[in-house]
């Protein structure tokens, strides 16, 4: 990757970052750890990955993004703000009651987003249905699904992994967002769903592990994923959950709680810092 | 003797001839056999995809279908489309209000032998409670074949219900019009009505007959749209006859009984007296004697119609 595609990306994850704690700061809640461990997958996404047009969000032949792991909004509404789909002032209304920016992503409300999601399990499968959709009319746009290390305890995830593979759907990429942190404790300890690479071999994926806050093993993932024929892809993103704001990092009570105004101000210095 | 059809035979056979004019696909969970979507599946075999016995996975699979701006119908049995896969329905197509029919055939006790875990009685009460839900329940295989391209024509999220048991046919196919929302008054009188829903119409025409015989003049009001309910027709009945009876195969809970009761005690009080499944799981067994057993008959019908207007006279 050239030097200065890598330093623009990273300005974004930096830009994503602040957008993030703007939202859940200003609402004193929300879900900043994974939304903080998607900051580089989500910024390659909407600024080297996906065709979108914020002028014209329903553009039929747009790339989709699907986030699975729908309480990480804050981390896909950053994104889109900072992508012009509407002004980055909005974020600070997030979860607030005359606001378009919901606690979950609201396809109906908010300018970019492809599919309401927020219930855990259910986003992978409407993801398979807009991949399904595209080759059924013939249409080579490609649909993204961000899923949960934790969400991938939900046994719909498994009916959609079935459902990808049975019906080739080489057109969707599922990004596993392996931060292995979840509500009551880690991934691991809490319900084990590993190992996710052998069991989404065995369903039928191809099968790809990267970490996921480096943007050439990110960008190399996603072209590996483009070659694929005939069978879908699962990137496996080892991330940290709070990247970035190190008192957050790895931290699992940072999974769903927001930042004081002390907290909030020590962050935001941190990741300027790197700017 | 009227010809019996099941609506899900009807529903089968309407996919199929509306696939020829309208562009939807269809999705079954391993039950096309006995949806009858396999009608569809053998006329537009590139438009139907199995999702395999995983209806939670089917339901946001529709979802997602539907985002690209196509319709999309959705098939199992009423227990699993309504009640497995509830949460898909609410999150996945009614919140974003996504263009998706679920067709939900086996619904209620009329499923027979296969007993209680397969007689969905509650799916009424599940359905019209997610906000801009749609639920018909289509009387016979004329209204049931309407109904289908109703919904396709609609914009917006659809439930609807149909039987496996095979039923009469009321309407005649060339003079039917389907207007969603909208109750059909079969009979005309101002002794008391009968509002009633899917098999039910035909007892309810029954126990009409019945009440005539005793100088009782029932008004018979189908009702295939559940939600949203006709209100008009409902409190017209109320002030014009005073005294209704609702029948309905699904629970007397959250149905269309609970639906008219609504209606009527904020607009119109009058005594409303439920024919339907009293708060108990259904069993294994031959369509007649499980309506007998659950009270699903047209004696019962007469029965509860002679309750009403005993509490109309107590009213005045």
């Amino acid at each position: 990757m050239e030097q200065t595609k890598l330093q623009q990306l990273k300005q974004i994850a930096a830009k994503i970052r602040l957008g993030i704690l703007d939202g859940v700061h200003a609402a004193s809640s929300g879900h900043p750890g994974g939304s903080l461990s998607i900051a580089e997958l989500i910024t390659y996404l909407y600024f080297a990955e996906m065709k979108v047009d914020p002028s014209n969000p329903k553009w039929e032949d747009r790339d989709r993004l699907v986030l699975s792991k729908g309480h990480t909004a804050p981390a896909l509404y950053a994104a889109l703000a900072e992508k012009g789909f509407f002004p980055r002032e909005e974020l600070k209304t997030l979860r607030h009651v005359d606001s378009f920016l919901q606690g979950h992503p609201d396809m109906k409300g908010t300018p970019g987003v492809d599919m309401s999601t927020g219930s855990l399990g259910l986003g992978f499968s409407s993801a398979c249905g807009i991949a399904l959709a595209a080759k059924l009319a013939g249409k080579d746009y490609r649909t993204y699904a961000i899923i949960g290390d934790g969400e991938s305890e939900e046994g719909q995830i498994w009916e959609a992994a079935m459902f990808a593979s049975h019906y080739k759907l080489d057109n969707l990429c599922a990004i596993f967002d392996w931060n292995g942190l979840q509500i009551d404790g880690p991934v691991a300890e809490v319900m084990n769903p590993t190992p996710h690479d052998s069991k989404l071999e065995a369903f039928g994926f191809h099968v790809i592990s990267i970490d996921g806050h480096d943007f050439e093993q990110i960008e190399a993932a996603f072209a590996e994923a483009r070659a694929v024929k005939d069978k879908p892809v699962a990137i496996i993103a080892k991330t940290v959950k709070g990247k970035g704001v190190s008192y957050m990092e790895n931290q699992v009570g940072w999974h769903g709680s927001a930042p004081n105004d002390e907290q909030y101000e020590a962050a935001v210095a941190e990741i300027k810092a790197t700017m | 003797m009227a010809e019996k059809i099941a609506t899900r035979e009807a529903y089968g056979n309407a996919l199929a001839e509306f696939g020829d004019i309208y562009d939807f696909v269809v999705l079954d969970a391993d039950l096309a056999a006995a949806t009858k979507t396999a009608t569809f599946k053998k006329k537009f075999p590139d438009r139907f995809f199995d999702c395999g016995i995983a209806e939670g996975n089917m339901i946001s699979v529709a979802a997602g279908i539907a985002t690209t701006g196509k319709v999309v119908f959705a098939s199992s049995f009423a227990m699993f489309a309504a009640g497995r896969a509830y949460e898909q329905v609410r999150n996945s197509v009614g919140y974003p209000h996504l263009n998706v029919k679920i067709g939900a055939t086996h619904a209620g006790i009329t499923v027979g032998e296969d007993g209680a875990t397969h007689q969905c009685i509650e799916d009424f009460a599940l359905m019209r409670a997610i906000p801009g839900m749609t639920v018909i329940n289509p009387a016979d295989a004329v209204e049931a074949r309407a109904a289908v391209e109703a919904a396709i024509r609609f914009n917006g999220p659809v439930y609807m219900r149909f039987g496996r048991y095979a039923v009469p046919v009321l309407y005649d196919k060339e003079t039917y019009r389907f207007e969603m929302g909208k109750g059909i008054r079969m009979t005309e009188g101002n002794d008391l009505t009968i509002i009633a829903t899917g098999m039910m119409v035909d007892m309810a025409i029954e126990a009409s007959k019945l009440l005539a015989n005793e100088g009782i003049r029932t008004r018979v009001i189908n009702i295939h749209t559940i939600k949203p309910i006709d209100k008009d027709i409902i409190l017209n009945a109320a002030q014009e006859t005073g005294a209704i009876v609702t029948a309905e195969e699904h629970s007397v809970i959250g149905g269309l009984g609970s639906a008219v009761s609504e209606v009527v005690c904020e607009g119109c009080p009058v005594p409303v007296v439920k024919v339907g499944i009293e708060d108990k799981f259904g069993r294994s067994g031959k369509v007649p004697p499980l309506l007998e057993l659950y009270g699903l008959t047209t004696a019962n019908i007469v029965e509860k119609a002679k309750i009403a207007l005993n509490l109309k006279k107590a009213n005045k």
